[in-house]
């Protein structure tokens, strides 16, 4: 299972509980594929990670994991094998953004 | 018993002001959404309970909300604003061409017969309609694909779809207004559209005169006289009887005809309410005094309604959604400020308390009479 930690504003839209979600992602794991299962799972949460339409990253929205920033990696990229086993979280964060 | 509830957007969450018909001890609730940015809130017209909210935030961008129990609870729905085809072009800052990219909706419009039709006002400028309670928007894109439509330019504020108002006596007229195009109408259920600015005189285009290019920052209308509607246009209040094929200034003796909000007494619809504020630099009530004036003869003549509002050292403005009125017996009127107070009169505006001071800075006031 993936495990996904989500910034507490998109928390309290989709009604979660705790800081993780589990996801089943049977597909390569990578950014699209991710946030597919997530959307999926929560549909309330469609267009507030990335663009409805051009499936873009919000600007303000950042992908962290395994220390590193993942931000402007190819939404078709695999991700860290430790995200794709399950042993570190794929971080969705606001990003700072304002005074 | 006769009752109000109060809609309140702030920059950072809602709060739904109540009270009963007397109007002197309020219940606030909120903040609901948290720490985003709500730039309207609005009831239907046929189900009091029904209630649409527009929630959006720089990171995460547009949710809406909707509540079917009075604002006790409520559910996301759709959000998904896609432009009709290819989006094409709009005039940016520069003069250049500019993609239309949806930002945000600024104001949501329950239509007047139907609980689960609603009309979203956008930022770029377009109109999306519900009818299926908001869980998918359709573009009316008869508006932005005008001719005019790559020739309008964002203000300061953005270009920004902020008024709509939908004809009472008929349901194929409706009115919207855009910052900084102008107004505009449609007669055919909003196939087709045409600018409504003759009259208009804006300094601050090329042409004063353009059909075009105007900020106009708020329309209202009395619902019994379809025909006649107000503006507060960038600087200029004005109205026409014409359902705006013309319009004539009314600004009268204001201190300033700048301002953002007007709105008209429930049942008296030649009495006119606006906030006049110093100019489009100094976005702040002049010499210091929160003043709401009224025009009981439809324009031109205004008289100042300071009692019980800050009459120094305030220095807040209000929003072009922020005034809006009950329809008790005695006209309530209230607006919110950008200093966070909203205010009340239970009299039509010859006196005024606060409801509450320490908001985050208002966005949208308004009110539901509820039986």
């Amino acid at each position: 299972m993936i495990r996904v930690v989500l910034p507490v504003p998109l928390r309290i839209v989709a009604r979660i509980d705790g800081g993780e979600v589990e996801l089943d992602v049977r597909d390569v794991v990578t950014q699209r594929t991710v946030i597919d299962a997530l959307e999926e799972r929560y549909p309330t949460l469609r267009g507030t990670v990335r663009d409805h339409v051009t499936k873009r990253r919000r600007d303000f929205v950042r992908f962290y994991a395994c220390e590193e920033d993942l931000s402007h990696e190819p939404p078709d990229a695999p991700l860290p094998e430790a995200v794709a086993s399950g042993e570190e979280p794929l971080l969705i964060i606001g990003a700072t953004a304002g005074g | 018993m006769s009752g109000v509830r109060v809609l309140v957007g702030t920059r950072k969450g809602a709060f739904i002001l109540t009270a009963d018909g007397k109007r002197d001890r309020w219940e606030i609730s909120g903040p609901h959404f948290a720490g985003w940015e709500v730039y309207h809130m609005k009831g239907s017209p046929v189900d009091s309970d029904r209630i649409y909210a527009s929630q959006s935030s720089g990171w995460f961008g547009q949710l809406i909300q909707r509540s079917d129990d009075g604002g006790k609870s409520w559910e996301p729905v759709g959000n998904e604003f896609t432009y009709h085809g290819v989006p094409g072009t709009h005039q940016w800052y520069d003069g250049t061409p500019h993609p239309w990219e949806f930002k945000r909706v600024w104001h949501l419009e329950p239509s007047l017969t139907d609980p689960d039709t609603v009309y979203a006002g956008v930022e770029d400028a377009a109109l999306f309609r519900t009818t299926d309670g908001g869980k998918c928007w359709e573009e009316l894109s008869g508006l932005r694909s005008h001719t005019s439509g790559s020739r309008w330019s964002p203000g300061a504020g953005g270009l920004c779809l902020h008024t709509i108002i939908a004809d009472p006596a008929n349901e194929e007229r409706m009115f919207v207004a855009i910052s900084s195009a102008g107004a505009f109408r449609t007669d055919d259920g909003g196939s087709s559209w045409q600018p409504i600015n003759r009259g208009l005189r804006s300094e601050y285009i090329p042409d004063p005169h353009a059909d075009v290019g105007h900020c106009v920052h708020r329309l209202a209308m009395h619902p019994s006289r379809s025909n006649t509607l107000f503006m507060q246009k960038h600087w200029d209040v004005m109205r026409t009887d014409d359902a705006g094929d013309s319009w004539q200034e009314i600004s009268g003796n204001l201190p300033t005809d700048f301002g953002f909000a007007i709105d008209v007494h429930a049942h008296e619809p030649e009495t006119v309410y606006v906030i006049p504020i110093k100019s489009d630099a100094e976005h702040y009530v002049p010499d210091g005094k929160l003043r709401v004036f009224r025009s009981r003869t439809g324009g031109n003549e205004w008289e100042p309604l300071g009692k019980g509002l800050p009459q120094s050292h305030c220095y807040v403005n209000v929003l072009r959604d922020a005034m809006a009125v009950d329809t008790l017996d005695s006209c309530g009127i209230y607006f919110g400020t950008t200093g966070g107070q909203v205010y009340a009169s239970a009299d039509a505006g010859d006196s005024w308390v606060p409801i509450v001071r320490d908001l985050p800075s208002v966005l949208s006031v308004e009110v539901q009479t509820l039986a």
